[in-house]
């Protein structure tokens, strides 16, 4: 596929132009920090951004979402019977997705579209979406996505890749669905003739930049329980306040609860995303608790991201290395040293009090 | 695709009060459309989620057995806000069920093994299940020795008292009722604890023998070294574990335990599966 220039005009006019055939999402600068969100007519997405302070999730997986409806009205006659709702599917475009947050939407899809069951709210949105991602010519002090599976310049789950270069953008399309919205934005310009070796260059810079890293490489060797019965858990999980922002603002985290909502004679059943963090997420009716104690829910969080996940499908850890966790926590719980703690963990040589009395 | 949140519209077509607290009722459901029963094709072990439009969604194990057509029914103890709803409910009145959901009792290895039914409290509504399939003319020469043993505090909390009955009359099934304690001189079957009864009356573990343990912790965590000692293999002993759950399905994430989910996964696994399982359930 071609590789193509635009100036930052051309790329604004392209993105305007394509909204007659795509809802046309991009980030947006709210206070002092970006978030993704539908643009209006004549409304463009500001590419001058470290990272937004959500993710892209909420596009395909928004955070509140209405599955069914149901009437309570005894004199009618679909009276007590789920119906589903129309979601929208025309097509969709998200531009300005970062390299680590494209990675998290191949990762979630294990999740939610599988052999058995396909999450059809999910997958629709999902189908129908075009990510056109931007690379990243210089990182933050708390990203780690060259040790997580991708880099600044990674390509994996998306469709098309901006490269900022001055105040012009290669436009690089990666799929066939990158080719449609190319010709659908109209964007058309040749390279010069160094363009490769060029964003090769940059691209290699841009990954010396990101010095954070995590080792992962021993995970999958290790044994859940051994894991599990680590004696760090306590230790680190001890200034969380199970407040829910790592989960929230997780690239990956795609945990849900489901609500009826009753007005009147009607109401709906809606999913909203959900949190391991939280006490009810896992609690019985009978009262009983199996992540009874904060720790219990810390551990599951790790466990899950870098433990069940990489043992279930054998492709990574569930973490793109985007830092929002590290960033936005409270209390500084940074996965980078967990997930280093975890890999390194040997339970032969560990003398803890469970084994050393 | 198919929508696999969409519960199937059915009509309570009766409810039964199982015992003497009236905390368990059975409820036998009649599918709307007919074509959603040969969807909700199923095998004992599986479970369903009960769906009651404005309270929400319970799993339940399903009580009926795939040979009994023409309905489904789940024994559901009164505990929260959806059962305690449902227990309200008159016969005749439309709700949901999504299903069948989950692993069933591993039927296939089971063919031409002796099975011993453990089951306690109301934790009884599968193995009910399993019981009447067995027993069904088409399938009981499948499987070698049957025994059950099932217990209660009381006669009056025993689920099913007339199939217990029946089936204790059979003479192709070895039943072993018994109840924690009882002064009911009408009473004519066994006193004492599950575990108890076990040790006495279950036949010695062997390669062909396998073990169906559902009920509360407490008598399980009282049954498995009985069963040790009567030499069962963890491999031979199967077990059905609840976490909470929504979706059902293995994707809302709730319900797991390590890297399985007890809806998707299970709620069937062995204790040797279990052994290397964080015990989060």
């Amino acid at each position: 596929m071609k590789l193509i220039k635009v100036d930052k005009k051309s790329l604004d006019q392209g993105i305007e132009k394509a909204k007659s055939a795509y809802r046309v999402f991009g980030p947006v600068k709210e206070k002092s920090d970006h978030d993704f969100k539908l643009l209006d007519k004549e409304q463009l997405p500001d590419l001058d951004f470290q990272n937004t302070r959500l993710s892209p999730k909420s596009v395909i997986y928004p955070q509140s979402q209405i599955m069914f409806q149901y009437s309570l009205d005894e004199s009618k006659e679909d009276c007590r019977i789920m119906k589903e709702v129309e979601n929208v599917t025309s097509p969709m475009a998200v531009i300005g997705v970062r390299p680590c947050d494209a990675l998290s939407f191949p990762i979630v899809r294990r999740n939610f579209d599988t052999p058995e069951y396909q999450d059809t709210y999910w997958v629709k949105a999902y189908e129908a979406t075009t990510f056109v991602g931007l690379a990243c010519n210089s990182a933050c002090g708390t990203c780690f996505c060259t040790s997580a599976g991708t880099g600044p310049f990674g390509e994996e789950g998306l469709d098309v890749l901006l490269i900022a270069e001055g105040n012009d953008f290669y436009v690089k399309p990666l799929t066939e669905k990158g080719e449609s919205f190319v010709q659908a934005a109209g964007w058309a310009g040749e390279v010069e003739s160094a363009a490769a070796s060029k964003i090769e260059e940059m691209k290699t810079a841009a990954e010396a930049s990101i010095t954070a890293t995590v080792d992962t490489d021993k995970l999958r060797d290790k044994t859940t329980l051994d894991l599990y019965d680590a004696p760090f858990w306590e230790e680190e999980a001890f200034s969380c306040i199970n407040c829910g922002t790592c989960t929230y603002v997780c690239p990956t985290c795609w945990c849900f609860d489901v609500q009826d909502e009753t007005c009147g004679k009607s109401g709906i059943r809606m999913r909203n995303w959900d949190s391991c963090m939280f006490p009810l997420f896992t609690h019985h009716a009978s009262g009983h608790n199996p992540r009874d104690v904060k720790y219990q829910r810390v551990r599951q969080r790790f466990m899950h991201k870098l433990k069940y996940y990489v043992d279930k499908y054998d492709n990574g850890i569930q973490c793109v290395g985007c830092g929002r966790c590290i960033r936005l926590c409270p209390v500084n719980i940074d996965i980078r040293r967990i997930c280093n703690k975890m890999n390194s963990f040997d339970a032969e040589s560990c003398v803890c009090e469970a084994t050393s009395s | 695709m198919q929508n696999p949140y969409l519960p199937y519209p059915v009509r309570i077509d009766e409810i039964i009060t199982e015992t003497e607290d009236k905390s368990l009722k059975t409820f036998k459901f009649v599918f709307l459309n007919p074509e959603d029963e040969k969807k909700f094709a199923y095998e004992s072990g599986q479970f369903g989620e009960l769906s009651i439009p404005g309270l929400g969604e319970i799993p339940i194990g399903i009580a009926s057995s795939p040979t009994e057509k023409g309905f489904i029914k789940f024994t559901v103890f009164k505990t929260g806000k959806v059962t305690s709803y449902l227990h309200s409910m008159k016969e005749g009145e439309i709700m949901g069920v999504r299903g069948p959901l989950g692993h069933p009792f591993p039927w296939k290895t089971l063919e031409g093994k002796n099975i011993v039914i453990i089951g306690g409290g109301f934790a009884f509504t599968t193995l009910r299940s399993s019981i009447v399939s067995i027993l069904d003319p088409a399938n009981r020469s499948k499987f070698g020795d049957i025994h059950v043993v099932y217990g209660a505090r009381t006669p009056g909390m025993l689920l099913y008292k007339d199939e217990l009955a029946g089936w204790a009359a059979r003479d192709d099934i070895n039943m072993n009722i018994t109840v924690d304690g009882t002064d009911d001189p009408e009473w004519k079957y066994l006193k004492g604890f599950v575990p108890t009864i076990t040790e006495e009356k279950a036949p010695p573990g062997n390669d062909d023998t396998y073990a169906i343990v559902c009920g509360p912790p407490i008598m399980i965590k009282f049954t498995q070294p009985v069963l040790d000692k009567l030499g069962y293999s963890h491999d031979n002993i199967i077990m059905s574990l609840e976490n909470r759950m929504k979706c059902g399905i293995g994707i809302c994430g709730r319900c797991n335990i390590g890297k399985d989910f007890v809806c998707k996964d299970g709620p069937v696994f062995t204790l040797s599966q279990l052994n290397e399982m964080p015990k989060e359930y």
